[in-house]
């Protein structure tokens, strides 16, 4: 574990419980129906690369210790493979609890616990919001900007650029316009998203 | 098959235009010789995978809903061959029913109707389906005999089981079915529903090297001469990061990482020219000449 547990405090009473409703009801769950018997955490492909297994960040939220489970690398490292929810002995939706821990932590502003997945992300999404569509080109080199690993696989992309693998120009979806509302009403709301949070437009951009 | 001409709102999705062309072109030669229409989803948008459910709910139900209002108004059903496109659209449907609220700020944004009345199949619910599975059978013009080829599923096609309800989450057979159905010999191997890494292939590339050894090392060990994929991201990360990943276990594996839809159309007697070998990265040829297959 890269975190020392002593430096934890149980938050207590309201606080604890409100957190764990957002997430609960965030992520269509109850986490407090996790009894630790750490299944999610055994089949996990990427357990291994986690500061926290996906059973610890259970009890971080039952527990009420948002600042501990939202700047975590768990949750940036998870790849949404869905293993662990389609197993859990208790029907909590472990997937969906890190997909609503994603969103809860770049609203209330808190850093991604993984730099570069953070880069990643938001990469990729100008590109939609820009075009409609995704452009894998200008979404790899975006990202090797971002992060400054500029000849960290130009080789391979060479080699899928060589093999007609990745378009020059970006395509565009016609209803782009349509595609930018959907961006802006994100944006400007929380609606269906219960909890103390404000929209945070751009809070990731 | 009937004799009236089946038609599905085709969803390619941004892989199939750029990383991944030869499994549009692939799966448009499959479509044309089983005799069914491809109607693309005239200005469908990204589906948002894998970066817009991670950062709004809005966001993550929104992209998706746009593009099957779309088939709504066709009145079509949806082919979505990309796993992730497919489950990206499958959630959206799951996510209008558990949530209205999203729904409706989706009609306020955009004026469309989310009806939620058509299908979404992915690529191996189409060839097993009713009718198609015959229609493939039948349709085999050079068996693909003496290939072992082990099929990944990876992820989104089987999970989660409650929102796909397609196949077995633990262990699915509908691509091993679609490749004896070919005259190819499905390898049955453990890593099958392993994940590869998804879109963790950009940003972190040392994981998905080390998962993709995992599943390579574990289908040539089944004795596996190739993969079978359903997939843009699980084919670029098997096929493009293999060399690391056999590097990484001090070996080589040469396991060729094929779509689906290319053995399936090279079973029906479509030319190989014309099902983008070309593009695979882990030479695809050799393999199959030795098999006399191309």
């Amino acid at each position: 574990m890269a975190k020392a547990t002593s430096s934890l405090r149980v938050a207590g009473g309201p606080e604890m419980r409100s957190f764990l409703a957002e997430v609960d009801a965030l992520a269509s769950t109850e986490v407090e129906a996790c009894y630790q018997c750490g299944k999610c955490s055994g089949g996990c492909p990427l357990a291994f690369a986690m500061d926290y297994q996906p059973r610890q960040v259970m009890r971080l939220v039952q527990m009420g210790l948002a600042n501990e489970a939202l700047s975590s690398s768990t949750i940036w490292i998870c790849a949404t493979c869905h293993t662990c929810s389609a197993r859990c002995p208790r029907d909590v939706d472990i997937a969906a609890v890190m997909d609503a821990l994603r969103v809860m932590g770049r609203r209330r502003g808190i850093r991604p616990g993984d730099r570069n997945v953070g880069v990643f992300h938001r990469t990729f999404l100008d590109s939609v919001r820009r075009y409609g569509r995704s452009h894998e080109l200008g979404l790899m080199i975006g990202y090797k900007l971002g992060t400054m690993r500029l000849t960290e696989d130009l080789p391979l992309g060479l080699k899928m650029l060589a093999k007609g693998k990745l378009a020059l120009l970006p395509e565009v979806a016609k209803g782009r316009v349509e595609v930018r509302a959907i961006f802006r009403e994100a944006a400007r709301g929380t609606a269906g998203a219960p909890g103390p949070t404000g929209a945070q437009e751009g809070g990731g951009h | 098959m009937t004799s009236e001409t089946v038609r599905f709102a085709y969803y390619p999705g941004c892989s199939l235009h750029s990383t991944a062309k030869e499994y549009d072109v692939s799966m448009r030669a499959v479509a044309g010789e089983v005799g069914v229409e491809l109607v693309e989803i005239p200005d469908w948008n990204c589906c948002g995978a894998s970066s817009a459910h991670v950062t709004d709910s809005f966001l993550g139900f929104a992209l998706p809903a746009r593009t099957l209002a779309q088939a709504d108004e066709m009145g079509l059903d949806v082919l979505a061959p990309c796993a992730a496109c497919y489950g990206r659209l499958m959630a959206a449907k799951d996510e209008a029913r558990r949530h209205p609220d999203l729904a409706r700020r989706f009609g306020d944004v955009t004026g469309r109707v989310f009806k939620l009345e058509r299908r979404v199949l992915n690529v191996l619910e189409f060839l097993t389906g009713d009718g198609m599975a015959e229609a493939v059978a039948a349709g085999v013009k050079k068996g693909l005999d003496g290939l072992k080829v082990a099929p990944y599923y990876g992820c989104l096609l089987v999970r989660p089981p409650k929102v796909t309800r397609f196949d077995n989450a633990e262990r699915p057979v509908a691509m091993d079915r679609v490749l004896e159905a070919i005259g190819a010999s499905a390898v049955d191997f453990p890593f099958k529903t392993e994940c590869c890494g998804a879109s963790l292939g950009i940003s972190r590339t040392d994981l998905v090297t080390e998962l993709s050894a995992r599943i390579v090392e574990s289908a040539k060990r089944a004795g596996a001469e190739a993969l079978a994929v359903a997939c843009p991201l699980c084919q670029t990360n098997l096929d493009a990061r293999q060399g690391a990943a056999a590097a990484s276990r001090g070996e080589s594996f040469g396991l060729p990482v094929y779509y689906i839809t290319q053995l399936v159309g090279l079973a029906l007697g479509v030319a190989p020219g014309k099902l983008g070998f070309s593009r695979l990265l882990v030479e695809p040829m050799t393999l199959l000449r030795e098999k006399k297959l191309a």
